[in-house]
């Protein structure tokens, strides 16, 4: 059973420095609010997993948390490159970035079979590019059955895995809809999962295209209203593209980048 | 009316991916021109084309290009949504796609593709976004059309870093000087079309390797009125 608890007595009783945490959300349902919460606790070392790699793990690179990133595409949606992530893989500040480096249908396949608990998952593509040469995670296998040359992922399991719903009952059930990306699946990896979510309420209506998590597969459930923001909650509010916009030229410079989020994430204290 | 010197380079090179989009195709686009292309295509010509996007939304019908991949609007006007290991496994992998739109820093004779750096991959001069779902785009998609501007810094001898291999299946670049297809036999990069007012030597000068030209070469139709009013009333 999932406690319902604070973001901060979630984060803090189960993110540890030196983790490997998947922040999942296919640009709807970014998980922000937690990725802030992470920031605040000042965790170090982590190994961050995302399949977008958006503002938040600029973010939270930004501000030193992490030390490797797994990931299959780096950049602000529609819009460009990060420039935190830039400037610690170019220059290595404030810390160096280690990276492992799929592509998305590569690094999905290490999600489900890491759901599944088997060591790999498969797919076409991939050992012809340049990439295998950079990701220790794959490699080419032979079908048992055509010979057939195929692509080896080995799974992802994180130590946890946090996202963002639209909403919980009081037990804990999670239900989440919309774009549903890859949050099952992450949840499912992991050794534990913390969940925030929009509201909790007593029982979850029905909505067409929703995934349900049980509370029995999850550590943690945690109100946070506006907890995807600057993206987007299906039903709730929607994408805020000036903020996107406006984090090019917050995030260019390195001063203006900590002024910023000394302002509106370290100093700001979650309901 | 006269439109030779009334339209840009970006807007004859969208113009012209939007032509490539067929009616009733399925077609997975990413954000950016790509986008723009499929919106003015289902505007015009393609009414009935289904829009894929990576974050799982099939057949999505934006009125205006989205910012990001997985916009609310797309997930409200979609026929259905999927997760992501959906999309890329039973949909693109399990060959669904009729054609994929992709754009690129860099391009090779062949059209592989780099969207990953400019320079050497552990020290990069420049670090860009990666692959995304770009490998799978060209292994599973029938047919790709690239779209990006033509310069040797683009069309290059060797890629810096081999993210995307090329799509066994027909390729068609589109850019802002020309249009090139891969040849069926040799699968290399020949300019098919020239776009109205550029001469063949100043798309060979953007190509940085001795680039074939197709003995049947045409020029490529201006943009109408319909599609260039259409196009500026999108962005």
């Amino acid at each position: 059973m999932a406690k319902v608890t604070t973001l901060k007595d979630a984060i803090a009783e189960f993110v540890h420095d030196g983790d490997l945490v998947a922040a999942e959300g296919f640009s709807h349902l970014v998980p922000f609010a937690a990725g802030h919460e992470i920031i605040r606790q000042q965790r170090r070392d982590l190994t961050l997993v995302r399949l977008s790699a958006d503002l938040i793990c600029d973010q939270m690179i930004g501000m030193g948390c992490v030390r490797k990133l797994v990931f299959s595409w780096a950049g602000n949606p529609g819009l460009g490159l990060l420039h935190r992530f830039r400037d610690a893989v170019e220059k290595g500040w404030p810390v160096p970035l280690e990276l492992e480096e799929h592509n998305h249908a590569g690094l999905t396949v290490a999600f489900t079979a890491g759901a599944a608990r088997l060591p790999f998952g498969i797919l076409r593509g991939y050992t012809e590019t340049d990439l295998v040469n950079h990701t220790s995670g794959v490699r080419a296998i032979e079908c048992p059955f055509t010979g057939e040359k195929i692509a080896a992922v080995r799974a992802v399991n994180p130590d946890v895995a946090i996202i963002h719903a639209q909403r919980a009952d009081t037990q804990g059930n999670v239900q989440l809809w919309g774009i549903i990306g890859i949050q099952k699946e992450a949840v499912l990896a992991a050794k534990t999962a913390i969940v925030t979510v929009e509201e909790i309420c007593d029982r979850l209506e029905p909505v067409a295209n929703s995934v349900i998590l049980p509370s029995w597969v999850l550590a943690a459930v945690v109100h946070a209203p506006r907890g995807a923001l600057p993206s987007y909650a299906h039903g709730y509010y929607t994408r805020d593209n000036d903020f996107y916009r406006e984090w090019d030229s917050i995030a260019r410079d390195r001063d203006r980048f900590k002024e910023w989020m000394a302002q509106n994430v370290l100093q700001c204290v979650p309901a | 009316m006269n439109h030779a010197a009334e339209y840009t380079p970006d807007e004859i090179m969208t113009i012209a991916a939007a032509r490539k989009f067929r009616d009733r195709a399925t077609c997975f686009v990413g954000v950016g021109l790509p986008s723009i292309a499929a919106c003015l295509a289902r505007q015009l010509h393609a009414p009935d084309i289904v829009l894929v996007y990576e974050s799982g939304a099939i057949g999505a019908r934006p009125a205006k290009p989205p910012l990001s991949i997985a916009d609310e609007e797309l997930a409200e006007t979609a026929d259905f949504i999927v997760s992501v290991p959906e999309i890329f496994s039973y949909w693109l992998q399990g060959g669904r796609i009729d054609i994929g739109f992709l754009g690129a820093a860099q391009i090779d004779r062949f059209a592989n593709l780099n969207s990953t750096v400019i320079g050497r991959y552990d020290s990069p001069k420049v670090r860009m976004p990666g692959a995304g779902g770009a490998p799978q785009i060209t292994t599973g998609a029938r047919e790709i059309v690239v779209v990006l501007r033509q310069t040797t810094r683009s069309f290059v001898s060797e890629l810096d870093f081999l993210t995307t291999a090329r799509c066994k299946g027909p390729t068609t670049v589109i850019t802002d000087l020309g249009i090139l297809e891969t040849h069926p036999a040799t699968a290399e990069l020949t300019l098919t079309s020239r776009h109205p007012g550029i001469d063949v030597d100043q798309i060979r000068e953007a190509t940085a390797w001795p680039l074939k030209v197709s003995d049947s070469l045409r020029e490529t139709d201006p943009p109408t009125d319909l599609e260039l009013s259409t196009l500026r009333e999108l962005q």
